[in-house]
């Protein structure tokens, strides 16, 4: 029945679900952030409801516009701020990092959880053996009201990572290649499930940039097996109680799956997704030069600790281009403080690196490193769509931290072995 | 509130694969949750005249996978406030279609159906019909399961979640 899918029958104690059935179910997180948050607000006093059965549940992070980049976006958190104090509900205000690296650090999200966000990069949690998936906003509000969520039951694709990792490939790489291999619209409604003997070599923050990445292919939910690294990872956070998956279960093992997908991740080089698309991938080592005006090493995808230890050991001793700025932003306070501690910060900043609070800032061309028209920015983020990052002529390749951090010294995209 | 029986009819605005919800409603407009605001600026970073040009009733035909990218509603609810009737593609993105359904902007999913854009086109929401007016080709497409049919029917998904809490 798949991991992902066995999280949902389970939940409901449904012996029998069929792929396009439609179910509602009870949820465990209930994410949404400084953009998606007013409209669940608007949507929630609108109906007319006075109770919430869910406000335990909520968990509201301030992120994308702060701190808050003008008198609009600092009314909008306000609204959020005052609204999440009325309520008790777990509010997270600016600074305190961005939402899908902020959760598992919190220990908010546990293995065999069902959790919605009214961010499409929740599927994050999947790393975590969560089924978790974006939603919008009025579906966080009904969540708010009444605990659940409305799914369509959805078809399940085993991916099998083989083979190993070449040097200065990471998470990263293989799932924008797997985009590049599926299109954007590869894995629409459904679940993608991680297995293969790659899983191994993977770290817990590779895992998460893997799963933050499944909805670039449309995917409903990114899944892995909670193993050991995972239980390392959550067993001193954790705040409530949690299950693994059974004993025996195993994705490899499964062969319940509508489709399997086999990845060769020995073939697989650094990764630069070309603008305008996260599928428009091409090998570090196969294009021509390319100039860059901005680097932006961090968010939800690629800024946590071992993304910078990453980037930092590239770029010790070394100066930022002066043709680019270096843009550096910890995904939490946390990691910020742990760079701080460990001398990450000292790196970074003797290259002559700007090192933001933790925002979404430029990722969504929000603030903190906006693009005007023409520029360039190879970015760790997670999209590339026209104006992403900024002014609409504006171009965002995306890759690795490793590639980043040797991109800031060139001045044009590069790898670490060619800098 | 109910979808079911209405008729629309407008000009046909026509894009191609993959529009994102970052050119729907570019991230620099969520300041605002504002419906009416968010139409000056719906389909932007696709087509800078659109909000110009749109009147109540058009009607968006795309290609593949429209709606792809983030999870802000703030894309349906831009489109819904500047008075397009229905969105029509070959696909559309998970939380996109969640988003439209839970506002009650009719999209419908349709392969094929030849319109340009100022084509003319009605479309018979119940009967599962459409026709271009312009060129008299006609088309046929699978109105929504049940499920959605109820949370449409109920006026939303607010409305629905209240009756169902209200039977408790």
């Amino acid at each position: 029945m798949s991991l992902g899918r066995n999280i949902y029958k389970n939940r409901l104690n449904r012996k029998r679900l069929n792929k396009g059935d439609f179910i509602k179910i009870e949820v465990d997180v209930i994410l949404s952030n400084d953009i998606t948050t007013p409209l669940a607000i608007d949507a929630f006093e609108a109906s007319g409801i006075t109770k919430m059965k869910a406000a335990d549940k909520a968990v509201i992070v301030a992120d994308h516009f702060t701190p808050n980049k003008d008198i609009a976006s600092a009314q909008q958190v306000k609204k959020v701020r005052d609204f999440a104090r009325k309520w008790g509900i777990r509010f997270y205000d600016a600074g305190c990092g961005i939402e899908h690296t902020l959760l598992p650090e919190e220990g908010l999200v546990v293995p065999q959880d069902i959790v919605i966000g009214a961010d499409s990069h929740s599927v994050t949690y999947g790393a975590l053996g969560a089924v978790a998936s974006g939603v919008g906003s009025t579906d966080v509000a009904a969540a708010w009201a009444s605990g659940e969520a409305w799914f369509k039951f959805p078809e399940a694709v085993k991916v099998v990572l083989n083979g190993s990792l070449e040097p200065y490939v990471s998470g990263k790489d293989l799932i924008l290649y797997i985009i590049s291999q599926i299109g954007t619209d590869g894995a629409l409604y459904k679940g993608l499930e991680f297995c293969g003997p790659v899983m191994k070599e993977l770290s817990l923050d590779s895992r998460f940039t893997m799963a933050n990445m499944v909805i670039e292919c449309g995917a409903k939910y990114g899944i892995m097996e909670a193993d050991h690294k995972v239980v390392d990872y959550i067993e001193t956070r954790a705040r409530r109680p949690y299950t693994l998956q059974p004993e025996n279960y195993s994705i490899d093992k499964d062969d319940e799956f509508d489709e399997i997908l086999q990845v060769d991740c020995s073939k697989i080089d650094p990764q630069i997704a070309f603008p305008s698309s996260p599928a428009n991938c091409r090998s570090v080592y196969s294009i021509e030069k390319t100039p860059v005006d901005q680097v932006v090493l961090g968010s939800c995808t690629n800024g946590r600790l071992e993304d910078f230890k990453k980037a930092a050991k590239i770029i010790e001793g070394r100066k930022v281009c002066r043709d680019l700025r270096f843009i550096v932003i910890p995904s939490t306070a946390l990691i910020y403080r742990q760079m701080l501690e460990s001398g990450l910060m000292k790196i970074f900043a003797d290259s002559g690196a700007i090192i933001s609070p933790p925002t979404c800032g430029p990722c969504l061309g929000g603030h903190m490193g906006v693009l005007a028209e023409g520029e360039r920015a190879l970015s760790t983020t997670n999209r590339n769509f026209p104006g992403r990052m900024g002014h609409k002529n504006s171009f965002v390749y995306l890759a690795n931290p490793e590639v980043a951090a040797a991109t800031a010294v060139a001045g044009y995209i590069a790898a670490p072995d060619q800098v | 509130m109910s979808n079911k029986g209405i008729e629309i009819s407008g000009r046909v605005f026509k894009y191609g694969d993959n529009v994102d919800t970052d050119q729907i409603i570019p991230a620099r407009y969520l300041d605002t949750s504002d419906p009416e605001e968010l139409a000056k600026h719906a389909m932007e970073g696709v087509d800078e005249d659109f909000a110009a040009n749109v009147s109540s009733g058009d009607i968006i035909i795309a290609g593949k996978n429209f709606g792809c990218g983030s999870s802000r509603e703030h894309a349906p609810l831009s489109i819904k406030g500047a008075g397009v009737g229905a969105v029509i593609a070959e696909t559309f993105a998970r939380i996109f279609v969640r988003n439209a359904i839970n506002i009650g902007l009719p999209i419908i999913e349709l392969s094929g159906f030849e319109a340009k854009t100022g084509d003319e086109v009605v479309v018979e929401l119940r009967r599962g019909k459409i026709k271009n007016l312009t060129s008299g080709k006609e088309g046929t497409f699978t109105h929504f399961p049940e499920f959605l049919s109820e949370i449409i029917q109920a006026g939303g998904l607010m409305e629905s979640v209240k009756k169902d809490l209200s039977e408790f």
